[in-house]
């Protein structure tokens, strides 16, 4: 409904992406806090999914022993890729299903375009894949004069708004209804005053089922590859893959190598977990195995790697490859609900983000590992068991040694670990309360009161230490 | 019993009373508490923030300190955690290993060791909101985190349940992170004190009239927010209220 006497909060954006500078997503954060509208909505919505997530949880005796079966089953696949990846192509095949390897996302794109042109196709609907948000691949059929249409209905807002989703599942999460109603005013012409979900639904079905109708291709992503079936499966819950994947005669699947499972009994333990992780829902309302082209049709299926096969050969880090993209990290991370997905500045925000952005550059995404608390709740409600906040903790390692840390913070690290390895230096330092505060800070805190001060109080420095407390109450040290 | 008293540096400096109360505490259960005068810091600080060389030395001075104890307790979850899960800087001797598993949180030392089911000398007609570190909490396994289907218990819910009048209230989301996170406190301050705020609000709902935990950083945290917002909320170490602090 329209409310024009309520303050308008302008939707806040995200984070200032630079070329391959390190992405500075405490200024974006900063900004989205500046928003108290938008924030304690997206906290709000966040948590309502992880609290969904609880109940579900509890429904399921089994629940722990399913995740652990999950983990062991994404590390056998992984384990054994290889053999995996040629068993599906050889089904997939067999199933009449072209398959493409693509090493970078520059090739995948490439593979993509080439199948499109090839046929004359002019328009393409997709569903949501993050993997081609990973590979730019909208921006790039778009420059060569492919209209892409995305077809979920999240998805759809961020595209028109021209935006990347702020979630790998929720990918407007972040925008109060008002901004939508905005955005489909400016883009399909609708009312901007009227910000009724239900409306807003019906205005964007309206405008994009006729281009669903006329588009020449489809793709969709992936949620599984099946080995022993050679079969992809996708979940959504508007049905809107199996729109893209079968109204055109022309499919194109764009799947991560790391999607894999063996077998369908696999593949259950999956779909058990998947959105009771994701949403707090059962099941998606769609659950869709595309085994091979429609009657008539080409179905293609374009197996990527984009770094992945370097990061399977990172001993500490080659886990966050068992990744089914649920959220539910993101969900319950107490800095991505009050920073928005958009502040990380990449495709993978929150917690999985941090563990696997440095793996596509360890310079652009430095900054990102250090904007957690390692508070370690992402690595409980992960249905895989990564160790989500241990990894985190061994980026920061990775990139201290490898320089890419502002040089401050290393100069204050290292006297802050010479002072603390000197009994006597460290006395002196803390000595009497009026230099405890002086001094303390520089390496609790070592930036200065300034940045703690600005939204807390300082502590307020005691009377005696502890240590001069012990001299002077039990006479002596021990 | 031979015990190590580990003071933790912004415990010395800034929560001199968390310290007597823990020592206090301890050697009302008779044991011989001893504290070493050369310790400063167990290499948190540095270590959680990447940079684990520059954490050798506080480790090793901190090894060099405690040798020999039958157990070594602190008062603060999060720098035992760095003890028991992180303490990787120096070589990893038998000396080394030995020391790091002998080093126990406070709470879980009287829960798990000393297994004190009375504190008679304990009275605190207060409500409490219990605030468990994420370190405490999902690290050394102080209670059930919420995420995690398994049966319901929390070593300081039990402690605190021991102390006459004390009446424990909980906030919405029990096991949310203030927001301290060491380094992250100044390099994400925006995030930090919002979460710290949320934090503190969640208590005031829940109409506690004082915040307690194991951690005096995320209550270092927390009370630069209560303060900030003018909060009604008082904060207690779990060590004060045990060893009898009436508030």
């Amino acid at each position: 409904m329209s409310k024009p006497n309520e303050p308008v909060e302008p939707q806040p954006r995200g984070a200032r992406v630079r070329g391959d500078r390190p992405i500075d997503q405490e200024e974006a954060a900063e900004r989205f806090l500046a928003a108290p509208r938008h924030q304690k909505q997206h906290d709000e919505r966040l948590w309502s999914l992880r609290q969904k997530r609880d109940s579900e949880m509890w429904k399921i005796p089994e629940w722990e022993e399913l995740r652990s079966l999950a983990s062991l089953i994404k590390e056998h696949t992984l384990s054994r890729l290889d053999a995996y990846l040629e068993t599906f192509e050889a089904n997939a095949k067999a199933n009449g299903v072209v398959v493409h390897w693509a090493k970078d996302a520059a090739e995948h794109n490439r593979i993509v375009q080439d199948i499109l042109e090839s046929r004359g196709a002019k328009t393409l609907i997709k569903s949501k894949s993050m993997l081609t948000e990973e590979c730019g691949l909208r921006e790039h059929l778009t420059a060569v004069g492919v209209d892409v249409v995305e077809t979920d209905l999240g998805e759809r807002i961020q595209q028109l708004d021209e935006e990347d989703p702020s979630h790998v599942v929720v990918p407007a999460v972040h925008k109060l209804r008002t901004d939508v109603a905005n955005v489909f005013a400016a883009k399909i012409g609708s009312d901007p005053d009227d910000d009724d979900p239900q409306h807003l639904a019906a205005v964007q079905r309206m405008a994009t089922r006729p281009l669903i109708l006329k588009a020449a291709a489809g793709m969709t992503g992936a949620n599984f590859l099946v080995a022993e079936t050679g079969a992809v499966v996708v979940c959504t819950n508007e049905g809107n893959a199996d729109l893209s994947a079968l109204v055109p005669s022309l499919h194109i699947v764009s799947a991560g190598i790391e999607k894999l499972v063996p077998g369908n009994s696999d593949l259950a333990v999956f779909i058990r977990l998947l959105t009771r992780s994701a949403l707090g829902s059962p099941i998606t309302q769609y659950t869709s195995h595309f085994r091979g082209p429609r009657n008539g049709g080409e179905m293609h299926v374009v197996l990527v790697d984009n770094g992945r096969s370097e990061r399977l050969g990172m001993e500490e880090f080659w886990t966050s490859l068992k990744c089914i993209r649920c959220g539910a990290c993101m969900n319950t991370c107490p800095v991505y609900r009050r920073s928005g997905g958009l502040s990380y500045g990449t495709t993978y925000s929150g917690p999985i983000g941090l563990i696997i952005d440095p793996t596509f550059s360890a310079r652009k995404y430095s900054h990102l590992p250090f904007a957690s608390t390692l508070n370690g709740s992402c690595t409980n409600v992960c249905p895989v068991k990564i160790n989500i906040h241990e990894q985190i903790y061994a980026w920061r390692k990775v990139l201290v040694r490898n320089h890419a840390t502002p040089f401050v913070k290393s100069a204050v690290m290292k006297a802050a670990g010479l002072l603390l390895a000197r009994p006597a230096l460290y006395r002196a330092a803390v000595q009497g309360a009026n230099t405890a505060l002086a001094h303390l800070p520089r390496f609790v805190i070592y930036n200065g009161l300034n940045a703690w001060g600005k939204h807390r109080e300082a502590p307020k420095p005691p009377g005696e230490t502890f240590h001069q407390w012990f001299k002077k109450t039990r006479g002596g040290e021990k | 019993m031979r015990v190590g008293l580990f003071i933790p540096c912004f415990i010395d400096a800034f929560f001199p009373e968390v310290g007597i109360a823990t020592l206090e505490l301890l050697e009302r259960f008779d044991l011989d508490v001893v504290y070493p005068p050369d310790q400063t810091c167990c290499g948190q600080p540095m270590a959680n923030s990447g940079y684990e060389t520059d954490a050798a030395g506080a480790e090793a001075l901190f090894v060099k300190n405690f040798k020999g104890f039958d157990y070594i307790v602190g008062p603060s979850g999060s720098c035992v955690h760095h003890v028991r899960d992180h303490f990787t800087a120096v070589e990893q001797s038998p000396a080394v290993k030995e020391i790091r598993s002998r080093t126990f949180e406070l709470v879980e030392f009287i829960h798990d060791i000393l297994k004190a089911d009375a504190f008679p000398w304990a009275r605190f007609p207060h409500k409490v909101g219990l605030h468990n570190s994420c370190a405490a909490l999902r690290s050394l396994g102080h209670a059930t985190p919420s995420e995690v289907r398994a049966p319901f218990f929390s070593k300081p819910a039990t402690l605190l349940s021991k102390v006459e009048g004390l009446e424990l209230v909980e906030p919405s989301r029990p096991d949310e992170c203030c927001g301290f996170g060491g380094t992250f406190s100044v390099f994400n301050e925006s995030v930090s004190a919002k979460m710290g705020s949320d934090k503190v609000n969640g208590f005031v709902q829940a109409k506690a009239e004082y915040i307690v935990s194991a951690d005096s950083s995320c209550m270092m945290h927390q009370r630069g927010c209560a303060e900030r917002d003018n909060a009604p909320i008082k904060f207690m170490h779990i060590a004060e209220i045990l060893n009898g602090a009436t508030g």
